[in-house]
């Protein structure tokens, strides 16, 4: 079995190991910088990046508000092209279909690229158990496979990877999946996707079946499009027999004119590049070209839940750019591991809940994973307002239907409250702060509050408050 | 002008030399500034955290405190973003129609301080003399909640004396984000702790900004570390003049002169 994020500990915990991981922090500052300067650079090339951006978030919410007739009209053109689309409702639903398919062509060895929804539902255990094995041909994604490790960055899931520890992973596991790593092979880039090159085209030749995702499916033609770095998403999508996508109710666009808007926004966004090296469009079947069988999954999984908050759905614009985790001083320190998810950063901090629901421990952590400095909201192609669904969902959890609850923290802030809403009272708190403040411990807070005092002394509490010198002096003066 | 401080609770508490510095420079400007002392807190931290009910009293509170006042000025963007960013929301969702009218014909009375300097009163030297290396945070609340653009700058480059250093990796923010200080108190940390070594490289010995929420948090940071940076409301600074001269306490800055 490869690893999963179940079972993962709530952000708190899992971003306080990640801040003491030096290696970790330095590899991911540095990714995220270099990405960051490139995106800058580029977003100003466009005079009309900030209409873009408007343009692209009014078409999701086109497509949201009327998802039920993108998705049929998507359907019916990919079955008259000559495909199958098959519907899930859940990740169960989605493994089983996907297996069986897998199953029905006999095929023990498959190829896969591009998919984090595949991630999300667990597939690869899915079909392990089923004794197919699924190999990752996008380099990052395969650098994690090889590495037994989890993806950390919606676009570089090996993002916190340096140039040794993927050499390391090469030179250790590629041998027993495969063609081994060259002899002597060094840290350069270019060997390392030299080595990785040739480890994979042996996969690529062999295959029969390829597992892809998607970034977007076009509803008037039913056009599933792979937007990608390295060309070996193209491998996938052209060599196999059988090709099965796997795709997000969310990824519809109305028409092809649509599409145009997306990807002039996603790679400038995503990569700081003008366009993507490889943007691959297919339409069902073409005999005697490419897969002659192909089969699109729609995949809900609590797409359907998350578009039911109203606040909350338009986390389903998001084009997985992952320009909101390169921004972020959170992700920046943690990586995308503490997210406990495929989704980390920003969007994880919001998708996840919106599409599980904020019941368990790890999930309802995650809205608070953010000091709501706001720089996401800057740097989303389709405007996604990151601020406000973080507050919707921190109210869920602390006022609302989630299940998981913070009793401590709620008996004190409705305390503080009371005491705020009373003005003899708030003044009377206030004075005592100044005859308190002197007994307060500045290295070591007590309680809930020591965290702050872990790294920062609190600050002196003065003897006379502003009210109080307001008072004294007749407002300053006398 | 019928004018209130509302000087939130943070800086009645913790902060009230910053008020103070408020009351005297707004006075300076010809302002006559009142402080209803029925006022309390803006609810910010409630709303932060998602106690979205106890956010709604404090927001009818405020609108009740200074709903007879023509201009509401407060030292904290973050606060004084609270009523246009929050109370109209949480009264809309609990369908209090009355409360969601009053705050809209309240906001636009609601100012942070600087802007209210700049734009109301149409000043940018506003008369201060502050002899001393200062760099300046641009709390993220300042950039994207209560958006101050350019005005702390304007406002602190006319200050006579100063020595304004630019802070490195000045948009990214401190770490402090209310509750999340110590609710993710290990990544809070990890982010104050770059923002603190970010201030000491400019060798300033005045940090400041437009919250002290923030100033407190990179300020324990620096007095953790025995760093003697000093942070102050940009208020402070705004508020001293040349009778007062420089802050003893301070270096003065290179080739500063007294008068």
């Amino acid at each position: 079995m490869s690893r999963t994020f179940v079972g993962w500990p709530a952000f708190p915990r899992a971003a306080a190991a990640a801040t003491q991981d030096m290696q970790l922090r330095s590899n991911v500052t540095r990714a995220t910088g270099t990405i960051r300067g490139k995106r800058a650079k580029l977003v100003t090339e466009r005079p009309d990046w900030e209409d873009l951006r408007d343009s692209a978030a009014a078409l999701k919410d086109e497509v949201l508000a009327h998802l039920d007739r993108y998705l049929l009209q998507a359907e019916e053109q990919v079955t008259a092209a000559g495909g199958t689309v098959h519907w899930a409702r859940d990740a169960a639903e989605a493994n089983r279909i996907v297996t069986e398919l897998v199953r029905a062509t006999g095929e023990r060895e498959i190829v896969k690229v591009k998919s984090m929804l595949t991630e999300e539902i667990g597939l690869d255990n899915a079909l392990e158990a089923a004794g197919i094995s699924a190999r990752e041909t996008d380099l990052a994604a395969a650098i994690v496979q090889l590495g037994d490790d989890l993806p950390s960055h919606v676009v570089v899931p090996a993002l916190h990877r340096n140039r040794g520890e993927i050499r390391d992973v090469f030179v250790r596991e590629m041998g027993r999946h495969g063609r081994p790593a060259p002899q002597g092979l060094t840290d350069e880039p270019a060997q390392l996707a030299e080595a990785a090159r040739l480890h994979l085209r042996e996969k690529f030749l062999k295959a029969k079946v390829a597992v892809s995702g998607a970034n977007f499916l076009v509803a008037e033609t039913g056009t599933v499009v792979v937007v990608e770095s390295e060309g070996n998403g193209r491998m996938c999508l052209t060599l196999a027999d059988t090709l099965i996508s796997v795709v997000g109710l969310e990824k519809a666009v109305p028409t092809w004119r649509d599409l145009e808007v997306f990807l002039q926004l996603l790679a400038r966004n995503a990569t700081g590049e003008r366009m993507a090296p490889y943007t691959t469009t297919f339409t069902g079947v073409t005999p005697g070209d490419g897969p002659q069988r192909f089969h699109l999954v729609l995949v809900d999984n609590g797409r359907t839940r998350a578009l039911a908050d109203r606040v909350g759905r338009q986390a389903l614009r998001c084009i997985r750019c992952g320009a909101c985790m390169n921004i972020c001083p959170v992700y920046e320190r943690t990586g995308g591991h503490a997210y406990g998810s495929v989704y980390p950063g920003p969007i994880g901090a919001i998708l996840n809940p919106l599409l599980k629901g904020p019941d368990d421990p790890q999930t309802a952590s995650l809205p608070y994973a953010s000091s709501l400095c706001g720089a996401c909201n800057e740097v989303c192609p389709v405007r996604i307002r990151f601020t406000d669904v973080l507050l919707k969902l921190r109210h869920e959890v602390a006022e609302g239907d989630a299940k998981v609850k913070h009793p401590v923290e709620k008996a004190a802030l409705d305390a503080v409250g009371a005491v705020m809403e009373h003005p003899a009272a708030w003044n009377a708190a206030v004075r005592a702060a100044g005859r308190v403040g002197p007994l307060m411990p500045r290295k070591r807070l007590p309680g809930p509050l020591r965290g702050w005092t872990d790294t920062r002394n609190v600050p002196e509490i003065p003897k006379e408050s502003f009210r109080t010198w307001w008072k004294r002096t007749d407002g300053g003066t006398k | 002008m019928n004018v209130a401080l509302f000087v939130t609770c943070l800086n009645d508490a913790l902060f009230p030399r910053s008020g103070q510095a408020a009351v005297t420079l707004l006075r300076r400007l010809g302002v006559d500034v009142d402080f209803p002392s029925a006022q309390s807190c803006c609810g910010q931290m409630h709303w932060n955290t998602g106690y979205r009910s106890e956010t709604l009293r404090l927001a009818r509170r405020f609108v009740d405190v200074f709903a007879d006042y023509e201009a509401i000025v407060i030292p904290s963007a973050s606060c004084g973003g609270m009523p246009a960013e929050a109370y109209a929301t949480a009264a809309e969702a609990a369908g209090d129609m009355g409360l969601v009218r009053a705050v809209r014909e309240l906001v636009p009375r609601v100012h942070e301080l600087t802007t209210y300097l700049t734009d109301v009163l149409g000043a940018e030297d506003v008369g201060a003399y502050f002899p001393h290396r200062v760099t300046y945070h641009p709390t993220c609340h300042s950039l994207r909640a209560a958006p101050v653009g350019h005005r702390p700058y304007r406002l602190l480059c006319a200050v006579a004396g100063i020595d304004l250093a630019e802070l490195p990796a000045q948009q990214e923010c401190c770490g402090f984000g209310g509750t999340f200080s110590v609710k993710n108190a290990a990544v809070s940390g990890a982010m104050c702790a770059d923002k603190a070594r970010h201030v000491v490289e400019t060798g300033a010995s005045v940090l400041a900004a437009v919250d002290n929420s923030c100033l407190m948090n990179i300020g324990g940071r620096l007095d953790r570390d025995g760093h003697p940076v000093h942070t102050m409301h940009l208020v402070e600074i705004l508020a001293r003049t040349w009778e007062d001269g420089p802050v003893p306490e301070l270096p003065l800055a290179a080739g500063a002169v007294a008068r």
